[in-house]
């Protein structure tokens, strides 16, 4: 069955039950407004779930019953026994479908004219007298039993059994007389299932037995209605076999022995059945199974009620305490298998034994208890777009992607709203009609997508659509006339930052408030909603494109596995999922650490792992270091992988994350803490914050390449700068991206040809030129001296210098632009004055200035690649590779981020993307893409940053993918 | 008397600690619970005040040293602590101090509002003190004390 109507038929259930309890209470309390308001509320939420569901016959009878409580509530009708009556046959038709809808998965057939016409002819006495009230409902032809005296709330589907009731509502109405036919047809048959005619003979019964029920039907009329329907289908039972199986079917589902022979003598039932039925229901009553249970199957309302009891739902407050107390258990077992752990002749070992199998699976169905793939929260989505799509006129499709993703339910409960929020949004506001979109060129059918992923410790959820986009103008204006800001503030603040204002109380940008959205709140709720569960909501819009919001989740309170190490004496948990692989590093073992300027690095399997050491990122107590064992956990933030150097590593263990204190939450190496089975409480590093963190500490490792065309950008850019002597001793920078390699050379090398300098590098003569626009005179002596090597294809200068003094990272803006002879410009850079070489300057100095491979000043426009990877670490390692190839890179972190270049007009002719490990994920990315339409044709390469044959299989998603082999293949 | 009744006659409730040689007093409604010393994890890269994180029944107690946080000469390796629990925003935390005395339930007419003179580290921690024979009760304003992070580095 649909998932959502399984759901809504265990939220009607318990809908039902509150209110059988409030209608009759409210009947004793007839001006409890609370009360009233609530009932009022539960009818409201199930009517509108049953539209929601397209349960139309729901959705009339809950429709009738709401009119009836509100104007009992708005004090236009008084509360009589006889219209609570009503509401309680409404509520007792309503749970009669529902269970159908239970048992089949489809309304059941039926007419609930007469109930829907009764209680709309006591809601059409609303406002007038009471009394006449009354009258007029006696008087209202469609409503024969609005006249019934009050009743004790039912417990089960047909309780009537007040002989004031017709026959026809003692009997449970058209409904209970339906599930008596088929009930009673298959205990006759044996069978659930017939041929279609079957269905004749079923509907001819239950017509017929109705209109006798009503007292519009003869017995002879009767008989010839069963004989027509039962010339249609030659195996039917007779009707005398049927209509005793329908007195047994009434007493299984506890109609008044009365009641049945009432309707059952007229029309030729068996005359013995009156002392078949009276003893029947002597039985039932003394809690018997009914007589015909040995060779009957179960009747469906028996079956549903087992299957109600399937699942129940349960406070996640208890689930947390469940688990804070198993947690608690754990540690009670170790510590007793810590104690016993000598004595292996201990009577207790046994028993303990025992019960650490039992713990250990407690624990762990405790745990499995609250994660759920995030799907159920999107369960209702695409038919919420539908709905919208209809409601709007517009044409909308929308794509999903890691509905898998699991969170934990507490989480995901958290987040229904603010997403269903946000897609109504993207509906309404968001997408433009079809007319628009036809006008602005974009296809008539606009495109919402949601993607879900793990990331860092973190769920990261996208929604992105590609209709309008926030207009920042309007955003300004409106937040203006609003007295959000003063118009001086609107003139200083940049798009970004209006489009920020969305998430203020008050700012709805929609032009009209349609019924979907529009009333200016909205957004300040979802964010707040999200940064009430600690995460956080980004937004990024391109005018006419769409817009695109992030949200990251934390884990708050999801179990992880995790590998616990030591270092310094000290233990850590690392989520298992960033960990890739674990290699022993020690002076014997193969793989061996090693300096590259004071850089740690490790050769692995032909790659070059960068390294960090536990011990200086965390400041740990060196002198506690365990120097016999080094252990390399090699761990990948994004596509990058990188080494973190531990003592030791100890085992996995499933932890529970418990958030950072507050104090402690702007330490952004950990991403919470956690209780050992020992009792003690460890951090868990996350990986992300550490490669963060090193590449702050570290001098420039984890830099942007600043893109020159950019300056004053809203993200700032900051460039690496490699920071040397030139050999007049000044000091000098150059951009770290266009350095292909430092090497050393002797006097000895340096030759000279038709008036230059080279060397001889790579089977090739090399100009060598000296960074102060001077002679390159040959120094005396053994000292090796640094010379940088640019490369433009396969093409090399060299920059002699005469010292490397660092690599740091800077704003890319100069402070002082340059003279144009090698510089161009001088920044600050540790306080000291810098002057950045201008390395197209030096490519003019051997005449291969305009050729083949340019710097970025010259343009060559075919050499422009986006480069879209979230991870510093892969950009630093992947854009100075594809920089030295000669390509001029601009890096975007995030696909919000390359739209928006795309807004901004540039262009590019090739574009790179991570992929990491997502399955989908380059489909998701070349949809996302798809926006720009400007970059329909530039191809897009994935990268991936495992096998070769992996991301291989993963370009195949993507339709347009150059084959290039680009050095990013070789670096990978 | 019950402790309602206490509340009811104006009288304050302090568990009365003592930290290096000042004497403190925890307001009794915000103390969960008073334990022995415990083994304390370090967190590294935590601020200085912070002395690691404690497990209490299978909740994570941060545990916040206030002599460092009251700028008081480190406690002697041999020397014992005890830990006041205290819940701040749902959070639990443990003061460190040097010995826990009784609950004392101090009349509001021996109540003084901080003097102006005090050393200002402590000032910003203290809401007023009691005048007691002998000797003067600092009363900490919990919520205050826990406020290194957010001052420090504001994040809340």
């Amino acid at each position: 069955m649909d998932e959502l109507v399984a759901d809504f038929i265990a939220e009607t259930r318990e809908t039902l039950e509150a209110l059988d309890l409030d209608l009759v209470r409210l009947e004793q309390q007839p001006n409890d407004a609370d009360l009233l308001g609530r009932i009022f509320r539960l009818i409201h939420t199930t009517k509108g779930n049953c539209g929601f569901l397209g349960l139309v016959r729901l959705q009339a009878v809950a429709h009738s019953a709401e009119n009836v409580l509100g104007a009992f509530r708005q004090g236009e009708l008084e509360v009589t026994a006889d219209a609570i009556t009503a509401i309680l046959d409404a509520i007792k038709t309503i749970r009669w479908i529902s269970e159908q809808l239970a048992a089949s998965g489809v309304e059941p057939e039926g007419d609930d004219s007469a109930m829907i016409a009764r209680l709309d002819a006591i809601f059409a006495n609303a406002g007038q007298p009471a009394g006449q009230g009354q009258s007029a409902a006696v008087e209202a032809p469609p409503a024969p039993s609005a006249v019934e005296p009050a009743q004790a709330p039912p417990t089960m589907l047909l309780s009537a059994d007040d002989e004031g009731d017709t026959l026809i509502v003692r009997l449970g109405g058209r409904p209970g007389i339906d599930a008596a036919c088929r009930t009673a047809l298959e205990r006759v048959t044996g069978s659930a299932f017939g041929p279609p005619e079957r269905q004749i003979v079923q509907r001819g019964l239950c017509d017929g037995l109705c209109s006798a029920a009503r007292g519009s039907e003869t017995a002879e009329e009767f008989a010839a209605r069963m004989a027509a329907a039962r010339a249609e289908w030659s195996e039917a039972p007779t009707t005398e076999a049927l209509l005793d199986a329908v007195a047994a079917a009434f007493v299984s589902m506890g109609a008044r022995p009365t009641a049945i022979q009432a309707l059952l003598t007229p029309i030729g039932g068996a005359p013995e059945l009156a002392a078949t039925v009276t003893a029947s229901h002597a039985s039932l009553a003394s809690q018997a199974p009914p007589i015909v249970a040995p060779a009957a199957p179960p009747s469906a309302m028996q079956e549903t009620e087992s299957a109600a009891a399937q699942t129940i739902r349960v406070n996640v407050d208890a689930l947390e305490q469940l688990m804070t107390v198993v947690s608690e258990l754990v540690l009670i077992r170790n510590q007793l298998i810590q104690t016993l752990r000598g004595q292996p002749e201990s009577p207790f070992a046994a028993p303990l034994n025992r019960l650490n199998q039992v713990t250990s699976d407690l624990q762990e169905r405790v745990m499995t208890t609250r994660m759920q793939p995030i799907s159920g929260a999107w369960a209702k989505l695409p038919r919420l777009v539908r709905d919208l799509a209809n409601e709007l006129g517009k044409k909308i499709d929308l794509t999903m992607w890691g509905q898998e993703t699991e969170l934990d339910r507490q989480v995901m409960e958290l987040i229904k709203d603010p997403l269903t929020h946000m897609i109504r949004n993207a509906a309404d506001h968001g997408l433009e009609t079809p007319e628009e979109r036809a006008a602005a060129g974009k296809s008539q059918t606009g495109r919402i997508s949601l993607a879900a992923r793990h990331e860092g410790g973190a769920i990261v959820i996208e929604i992105s659509d590609d209709g309008r986009g926030l207009s920042s103008s309007r955003i300004r204006a409106k937040a203006v006339s609003n007295g959000l800001i003063t118009q001086a503030q609107a003139d200083a603040m940049s798009d970004a930052e209006a489009h920020q204002l969305i998430f203020q109380a008050g700012l709805s940008t929609a032009q009209a408030v349609t019924s979907v959205s529009g009333r200016g709140v909205g957004m300040d709720v979802v964010r707040s909603n999200i940064e009430k569960i600690g995460g956080a909501i980004e937004l990024s819009s391109v005018e006419g494109k769409g817009c695109l919001f992030t949200i990251r989740i934390p884990l708050t309170l999801t179990i992880v596995s995790a590998l616990i190490v030591e270092c310094c004496g000290e233990r850590f948990a690392m989520p298992q999922s960033s960990v890739t692989e674990l290699v022993s590093a020690n002076e014997a073992a193969q793989h061996r650490i090693e300096y590259i300027e004071g850089a740690a690095v490790m050769r692995l399997r032909d790659r070059l792992l960068p390294l960090l050491f536990l011990q200086k990122l965390l400041s740990l107590d060196e002198a506690l270091c365990d120097p016999s064992e080094t252990c390399v956990v090699v761990a990948r933030v994004g596509s990058f992988s990188f080494g973190v150097v531990v003592d030791r590593v100890f085992d996995t263990e499933e932890i529970v994350v418990k958030p950072m204190a507050t104090v402690l939450r702007h330490l952004k190496v950990y991403n919470g803490a956690t209780i050992l089975g020992d009792g003690a409480v460890i951090p868990i590093l996350d990986f992300k914050g550490v490669s963060i963190e090193a590449g702050a500490s570290q001098s420039g490792a984890l830099s942007r390449q600043a893109d020159e065309d950019e300056t004053g950008d809203q993200s700032q850019p900051r460039q690496t700068v490699l920071v040397f002597r030139s050999l007049n001793r000044s000091l000098k920078g150059a951009p770290l991206s266009q350095v292909a390699r430092i090497e050393e050379i002797g006097a000895e090398q340096i030759e000279r040809v038709d008036g230059r300098t080279v060397v001889q590098y790579l089977g090739k003569l090399m100009p060598v030129l000296s960074a102060d626009d001077q002679e390159v005179a040959v120094w005396s002596g053994e000292t090796k001296r640094p010379l940088l090597v640019f490369s433009r294809d396969d093409r090399h200068i060299g920059l002699l210098a005469d010292e490397i003094v660092d690599i740091v990272e800077t704003l890319a803006q100069v402070e002082i632009a340059g003279s144009g002879r090698g510089a161009a410009g001088s920044l600050i850079i540790e306080g000291a004055a810098t002057e950045l070489i201008d390395v197209d300057y030096y490519w003019r100095q051997v005449g291969l200035g305009g050729s083949a491979g340019a710097g970025p000043s010259s343009g060559l426009d075919e050499r422009r690649l986006l480069l879209i990877d979230d991870s510093p670490f892969s950009r630093m390692l992947i854009e100075p590779l594809l920089g030295r190839a000669g390509y001029h890179v601009t890096v975007a972190p995030d696909v919000g981020a390359a739209l928006a270049l795309h807004g901004q007009g540039r262009d590019f002719e090739l574009i790179m993307a991570d992929l990491s490990d997502q399955v989908g994920r380059g489909r998701w990315l070349r949809e996302t893409l798809s926006r720009a339409d400007r970059w329909h044709d530039t191809p897009l390469l994935g990268l991936g940053m495992t096998k070769l044959g992996d991301s291989l299989e993963r370009t195949e998603e993507l339709p347009t993918v150059a084959e290039a082999i680009t050095p990013c293949r070789g670096a990978a | 008397m019950t402790v309602a009744a206490r509340v009811e006659e104006d009288l304050q409730g302090l568990v009365y600690v003592r930290v290096g040689d000042g004497v403190f007093g925890v307001p009794v409604m915000q103390v969960q619970d008073v334990i022995a010393e415990t083994w304390i994890n370090r967190v590294p890269l935590a601020p200085p005040e912070v002395a690691g994180a404690l497990n209490l029944r299978g909740r994570i107690v941060t545990a916040m040293d206030l002599r460092v946080r009251l700028g008081m000469p480190a406690r002697a390796s041999n020397q014992t602590h005890m830990c006041v629990i205290v819940e701040a925003a749902s959070e639990l935390y443990a003061l460190l101090i040097d010995d826990v005395g009784d609950v004392l339930w101090l009349n509001q007419d021996q109540y003084e509002p901080t003097p102006v003179t005090l050393n200002p580290k402590w000032r910003a921690v203290c809401q007023g003190l009691y005048r007691l024979e002998g000797e003067l009760l600092l009363v900490l304003d919990v919520d205050n004390v826990l406020k290194i992070g957010a001052a420090a580095h504001g994040s809340p």
